[in-house]
């Protein structure tokens, strides 16, 4: 056998000078010839620690040895089997922190690129004629409805379809995805890929109500009296804000609302789509995660000369993914560190003309064991900005809380679950993802949703 | 979904819709608003509802063609169906019996109080109402409040109808001939709530308003709607849209209402331009 190379198999992906003028997605993913050769480079561990890093547990020395073999099919089953959204966690799953932080090949050199596998299987499958429907259970009679359309969402649905039990999912905006559709741009995500997804679902037979906002319409009570059971996806949708002064002048964004503007409504293709966007051309981006980094890119995609991340730890610290800093960084969004804005200028109209930033140092560890950003006194300075991104978290949607009485909540807004199985203090409602954990991620989200399809299926067959 | 029963111009550019959509009919509470889209590529905002008529199962909304967005929404027939409405969305307005309350509306602001001055009124207040507008021909409902209040004030800017002058100036003259009133409710244009509020303040008469911020989801989710109340920031969306207006910040609110003046002319006008465009080929084919 020759021996493998200790780097990853490069992905061809658009250069950054052409792709900061388009919004088509970055990476062109491997060709067949290229993930196989990818896949060969796996050891085939006897004990396989990349499998410990998995929330979802998919087998993973199995499907890249299946892909080794060029047996593309079987290894989307295998994949298929604990993964519904391949296509999607390829792409955006931290695996740096997961599964290929465990590589063995990752001691010596570069870890097996199983993303970029997983990412080339889905993609696979999705070019071939047919998508194959797994076998459905017979109709149990139940009734589940699930509330939100995000992976958490979409995971309980079909597997619950899959069971035979009759879902429907109520979704408050007028598109299926939740933070894959609103949030993450087409860039890193097509939204083709989510459109598939969601069809997937859909042919599983689910249902799916838009334009629907539980809580507003229907209670989760009212809901009761026609459903078996509720499982509550509706993520971490409440933007934080700094309250600094002069954060509500013209041309401050909530990232949650840049990122909606722009990839949910598709301002980046106004005047032929309706909704506007402010397109400044120096816009600071408040933050140091995929958030802030999938803001800074749209940014310079919307015609910025400067597009600054702002960000009040080091580089180390940023919680982004490594593959959206090296994009961001080669694309040219520069980086601030140590770095905090303190306060808002504006012109005589009310539009942001200035930042005012504090520097930073480290101190000790905090909770989160990071270091401890400290400002540092007198170390104030203005920068000339005219679009103003903030990006420093989410928490839970309050919606279903306030209007549903019975639900736990913990002290971050968040709706209390139990981890082994998604319930929450009320009979018969679960939920999973953000809105139980706090912002979180796409695999994280769609793991809790299979424990609460799994403990939903258990409460509905002795019922 | 979402049938336009009924369609009705009630002044140039002012239409009314009453839109089928039983589920919001069966929860909509005075006060609250919906998020329209009108088509695939169109943008996300806010009506407030100006009606329910449960026999219907409809919601009546009317608005002025001021955009892009609400221009399409007004080329709709009877019969057309509304790609989305969702709501009820926002919080109710406060319906308690305070004893006599005055209802100020300006321009289309009207709609959205007559729900408002129909449950205080059943509570058993005393309401008192005073609406205005530019002028004559942009006057709505009037026939509906009257019927609704105990006592209508009228007022125009250039006086061709009522008396001239700002519906201020009406409550200004209630207040100086000490008539007891124990709450305002003013909505309109952000300059008239303003003004209201000014008037009211230093009586110390409660006064509420509804804030028509840019909205994006309506939900709470992306912040477009923020204003700022007694130097708090809230969300228009989901605190409001009714708030105490002795403490916004109503120059705020102004400012951010023109963030995209320039891109809803760029839009408006292109999509004149492409009616008529249209217009002018198929009058063209009927003439050849
Ligand atoms: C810009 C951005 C980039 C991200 N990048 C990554 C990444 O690279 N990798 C990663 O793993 N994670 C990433 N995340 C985090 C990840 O997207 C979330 O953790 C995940 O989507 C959570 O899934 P969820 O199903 O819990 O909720 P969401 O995806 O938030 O979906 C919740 C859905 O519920 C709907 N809803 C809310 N309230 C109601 C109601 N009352 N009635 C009906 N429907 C309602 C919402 O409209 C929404 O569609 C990112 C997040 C953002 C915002
Ligand atoms: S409109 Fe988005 S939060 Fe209010």
């Amino acid at each position: 056998m020759p021996k493998s190379s200790p780097q990853k198999t490069p992905m061809r992906e658009q250069s950054p000078k052409e792709r900061i003028h388009n919004f088509n997605e970055v990476p062109f993913g491997y060709s067949p010839e290229e993930a196989i050769l990818e896949a060969k480079r796996c050891l085939q561990c006897k004990k396989p620690k990349c499998m410990e890093g998995c929330p979802v547990e998919i087998d993973i020395p199995k499907f890249i040895e299946q892909i080794a073999d060029g047996n593309f099919r079987e290894a989307v089953r295998t994949m298929k089997d604990k993964n519904s959204l391949p296509a999607i966690c390829g792409r955006v799953c931290p695996q740096e922190e997961q599964c290929e932080k465990y590589c063995l090949l990752g001691k010596m050199g570069e870890p097996v690129a199983i993303g970029r596998l997983e990412r080339f299987i889905a993609d696979w499958e999705a070019e071939q004629d047919e998508i194959e429907i797994p076998e459905i259970a017979p109709p149990t009679g139940k009734k589940v409805a699930v509330v939100g359309s995000g992976p958490a969402g979409l995971t309980v649905a079909g597997d619950l379809t899959k069971l035979g039990h009759k879902v429907v999912i109520f979704e408050a905006l007028h598109k299926p995805g939740g933070v894959l559709i609103y949030g993450i741009p087409e860039f890193r995500l097509p939204k083709a890929i989510v459109e598939r997804e969601v069809e997937y679902i859909k042919k599983l037979s689910a249902e799916l109500v838009l334009s629907y906002v539980v809580g507003k319409l229907k209670t989760v009570d009212e809901l009761l009296e026609e459903f078996d059971a509720i499982f509550v996806g509706t993520g971490a949708g409440l933007p934080w804000f700094m309250f600094l002064p002069g954060e509500n002048y013209n041309g401050i964004y909530s990232a949650n609302e840049y990122l909606t503007r722009s990839n949910l409504m598709k301002a980046y293709l106004f005047p032929e789509y309706d909704t506007p966007i402010v397109k400044g051309k120096r816009v600071a981006v408040i933050g140091g995660g995929n958030v802030a980094m999938d803001s800074a890119r749209t940014a310079l995609r919307l015609g910025a000369k400067h597009s600054m991340i702002i960000y009040r730890r080091s580089k180390v610290e940023m919680p982004a993914r490594n593959e959206e800093i090296e994009h961001a960084e080669a694309e040219g969004v520069e980086f601030h560190f140590l770095t905090n804005p303190v306060a808002y200028h504006a012109d005589k109209n009310g539009w942001v003309r200035e930042m005012e930033c504090i520097r930073m140092e480290l101190g000790e560890p905090d909770k989160s064991g990071r270091r401890r950003p400290i400002p540092i006194e007198g170390s104030n300075f203005k920068s000339p900005v005219d679009v103003v991104v903030v990006a420093i978290g989410n928490s839970p949607n309050p919606l279903i809380y306030s209007t549903t009485p019975g639900l736990e909540q913990g002290k971050h807004g968040n709706i209390v679950t139990d981890e082994a199985t998604g319930k929450t203090s009320k009979d018969r409602v679960w939920a999973g993802g953000d809105i139980a954990t706090g912002a979180a991620t796409v695999i994280l989200a769609m793991g809790a949703g299979r424990i609460a399809a799994r403990s939903i299926h258990e409460y509905l067959q002795i019922t | 979904m979402n049938k336009i029963l009924r369609k009705v111009t009630l002044a140039p550019e002012i239409k009314l819709f009453e839109v089928e959509t039983p589920p919001i009919a069966e929860k909509v509470q005075p006060g609250q608003f919906v998020v329209i889209r009108t088509h695939e590529k169109g943008e996300r905002f806010p009506l407030t509802v100006a009606n329910v008529n449960p026999k219907n199962h409809s919601i009546t909304l009317i608005f002025q063609e001021v955009g892009k967005s609400s221009a399409h929404l007004g080329t709709f027939k009877e019969g057309d169906e509304i790609l989305d409405v969702v709501g009820p969305l926002g919080k109710q307005s406060e319906i308690e019996l305070f004893g006599t309350v005055v209802c100020v509306g300006g321009g289309i602001g009207v709609a959205p109080i007559y729900p408002i001055l129909k449950a205080l009124k059943s509570k058993g207040n005393k309401v008192i109402s005073i609406i205005g507008a530019k002028s004559k021909n942009l006057l709505i409902l009037e026939e509906e409040i009257k019927v609704a209040s105990d006592k209508l004030y009228i007022t125009t800017d250039d006086g061709s109808y009522g008396k001239k002058g700002f519906v201020s100036n009406e409550l200004t003259r209630l207040i100086e001939e000490r008539i007891e009133i124990n709450r305002v409710v003013a909505i309109g244009p952000p300059i008239m709530m303003k003004v209201v509020a000014d008037v009211t303040r230093p009586y110390k008469i409660k006064t509420i308003v509804s804030l028509n911020s840019i909205m994006v989801d309506g939900t709470g989710m992306c912040g477009a709607c923020r204003v700022e109340i007694g130097g708090e920031t809230k969300f228009a969306c989901v605190d409001g849209p009714e708030f105490d207006g002795h403490l916004v910040n109503f120059d705020l609110l102004m400012n951010r209402l023109s963030i995209y003046l320039k891109e809803e002319k760029e839009s408006l006008d292109k999509f004149r331009s492409d009616l008529n465009k249209c217009c002018r080929s198929t009058t063209d084919n009927q003439q050849s």
